[in-house]
């Protein structure tokens, strides 16, 4: 099964870190994408620039509104996510426990919906 | 013979339900369609088993039917990964009535893991590896029927949707999972223990699966004392079950039982077990539960009940467990100690909480405490409401024999209960 790992955190907080900090993040994060992918779980990762760059696209009733910010304001922003391959939900969870996110923010475990063969 | 079919089908589906739904859900990871299946294999059996005989082992006979029906369900579904723990299953044999694995444990676990809503944890092991209905569980949690399935149907899609492992947890996970799994085990115990003792059959094996699965656990987690306090709490009070009738056949509470009548070996089996417990140094509710068992036990050898010790266990239980019930068993206790005056003072106190103004055990303890301090139209009162809310016949006529030695003293041997009785539903009787 392939789960989405969606990783939660408050910007705010993200840059308010010193340099040394943010270096110790970094690694951590580097550290983490290597053991997951000498583990082949990896199915893709990504760090998404920050929601001041998101713009939002909505067609309610055919009529385009794009505008300027993220779907909804919150206090935790998804910063990234990983999806993985794993055979049950408790091995992503232990992916999840060990993903440096978890000291920062909060990593949201998320099982892909299988899609029915053509 | 239909008739004989009907009630065949019944009964291994009631003796086994757990059993079965484990197996099937163990290997396909799905509890909604294990059930399903089971339901359909039942259906299968009432047709079949009038025309044909009732097979020698009927629960293996559901299982393999079982299994066929989930087999051919799974080439319909969408989910890969189910379809192959399906596979697993078809080459699984189909012929294996004496060696049944044992998957109910596992499937506690599986129900005790955190992704599940915490609110329905309990009551999702007590239907699906216990096999207690919708309509006995929603009580026990103050719950309507219909929102408790709810509830539950919402936990079992989770379960297969998220694709939670069905195993038992890593070490590291146990401790946090073990609580609830020893509570369902217990409630699987006191379930037996509170019903009528005209039903022996079906009391003795409802003790005697969940002694079976405590074992289990304990080989499975042998470094938890709580495992092993709560295995020698249910060998205690199972000791003296056959105790609990006199030669008459009448209710015998705890205190009136012969210690003759006990049963020696399980006892032993218990001691041991606390005291094995008691190595790890971490106490807790089933070990207190336990140790207050062990105290009463100590009559056998000595003739005289430790009041004192059992009092200072009651604090020490009370302490660590949020349940109401202990308070009213250490009120109990605490009238052979500070007298009964002071014992009814405190248990009227409790009798504020709302939940034990309406108990059988609060208004049995009160109406006992009032006979001893001799307000006689006060014990009355309460004899009569225990009795409204006794549902065991036997405790009833009991509380009855009591209440009438009330109303009109006769000579002491009719009314030898001299000194205090519990009448709790629980393992204090």
């Amino acid at each position: 099964m392939q789960y989405m790992l969606l990783i939660y955190g408050g910007e705010t907080g993200l840059s308010s870190m010193t340099e040394a900090e943010g270096k110790t993040m970094m690694g951590a994060f580097r550290a983490y994408t290597e053991a997951l992918d000498a583990a082949g779980a990896t199915v893709s990762a990504n760090r998404l620039q920050p929601v001041a760059n998101a713009t939002t696209v909505r067609a309610p009733g055919g009529v385009v509104h794009i505008h300027d910010g993220p779907f909804a304001e919150t206090k935790e922003q998804l910063g990234g996510y990983y999806l993985i391959e794993a055979p049950d939900l408790d091995t992503a969870l232990g992916w999840a426990k060990k993903c440096p996110a978890v000291g920062y923010g909060s990593v949201e475990v998320r099982p892909v919906f299988a899609m029915p063969p053509a | 013979m239909s008739g004989e079919a009907r009630r065949a089908a019944e009964r291994a589906a009631r003796d086994h339900y757990g059993r079965l739904v484990s197996i099937l859900a163990a290997r396909s990871g799905d509890i909604a369609a294990a059930e399903d299946a089971l339901a359909d294999a039942l259906a299968a059996a009432l047709r079949d088993w009038p025309a044909k005989g009732v097979p020698r082992a009927p629960e293996a006979w559901l299982l393999v039917v079982a299994r066929r029906l989930l087999t051919s369900d799974a080439r319909r579904r969408r989910n890969a990964a189910a379809a192959l723990g399906q596979i697993a299953l078809l080459t699984g044999g189909a012929d294996e009535p004496a060696g049944f694995p044992d998957e109910r444990l596992k499937l506690l676990f599986v129900c005790a893991h955190p992704a599940i809503d915490p609110a329905a944890r309990s009551p999702l092991m007590l239907q699906v590896v216990l096999g207690f209905t919708a309509e006995e569980i929603a009580p026990l949690f103050l719950l309507e029927a219909p929102t408790l399935s709810q509830r539950l149907v919402r936990a079992k899609h989770k379960l297969r949707e998220a694709g939670v492992a069905f195993r038992v947890p890593d070490v590291d996970e146990l401790p946090a999972r073990l609580e609830a799994v020893l509570e369902a085990i217990y409630a699987l115990f006191t379930q037996g223990w509170s019903l009528p003792f005209e039903e022996s059959a079906h009391r003795a094996a409802l003790a005697a699966d969940a002694i079976w699965l405590a074992r289990l656990t304990v080989s499975l987690c042998p470094g938890r004392p709580e495992a092993l306090g709560l295995l020698a709490l249910m060998l205690h009070a199972w000791a003296r079950d056959a105790a609990r009738r006199d030669a008459e056949g009448r209710y015998a509470p705890l205190s009136e039982q012969d210690p003759a009548k006990w049963n020696r070996a399980l006892i032993d089996e218990a001691e041991e077990i606390i005291r094995r417990a008691a190595r790890y140094r971490q106490p807790g509710r089933f070990q207190l539960e336990a140790a207050i068992q062990s105290a009463h036990a100590e009559r056998r050898a000595t003739g005289v009940i430790d009041w004192w010790a059992i009092l200072t266990l009651y604090d020490a239980l009370i302490s660590v467990s949020g349940s109401a019930a202990p308070a009213i068993n250490r009120c109990i206790a605490l009238a052979h100690v500070d007298g009964p005056a002071e014992a009814l003072r405190q248990l009227e106190t409790l009798g504020a909480d709302p939940r034990l103004a309406t108990s059988q055990a609060w208004w049995a303890a009160l109406a006992d405490l009032r006979s001893q301090v001799a307000d006689g139209p006060g014990a009355l009162l309460a004899y009569d409401r225990a009795i409204a809310l006794q549902r065991d016949p036997t405790v009833r006529d009991f509380l009855a024999r009591k209440k009438a030695c009330l109303v009109e003293p006769r000579p002491a041997s009719a009314c030898a209960t001299p000194r205090l009785k519990t009448t709790t539903a629980i393992c204090s009787t």
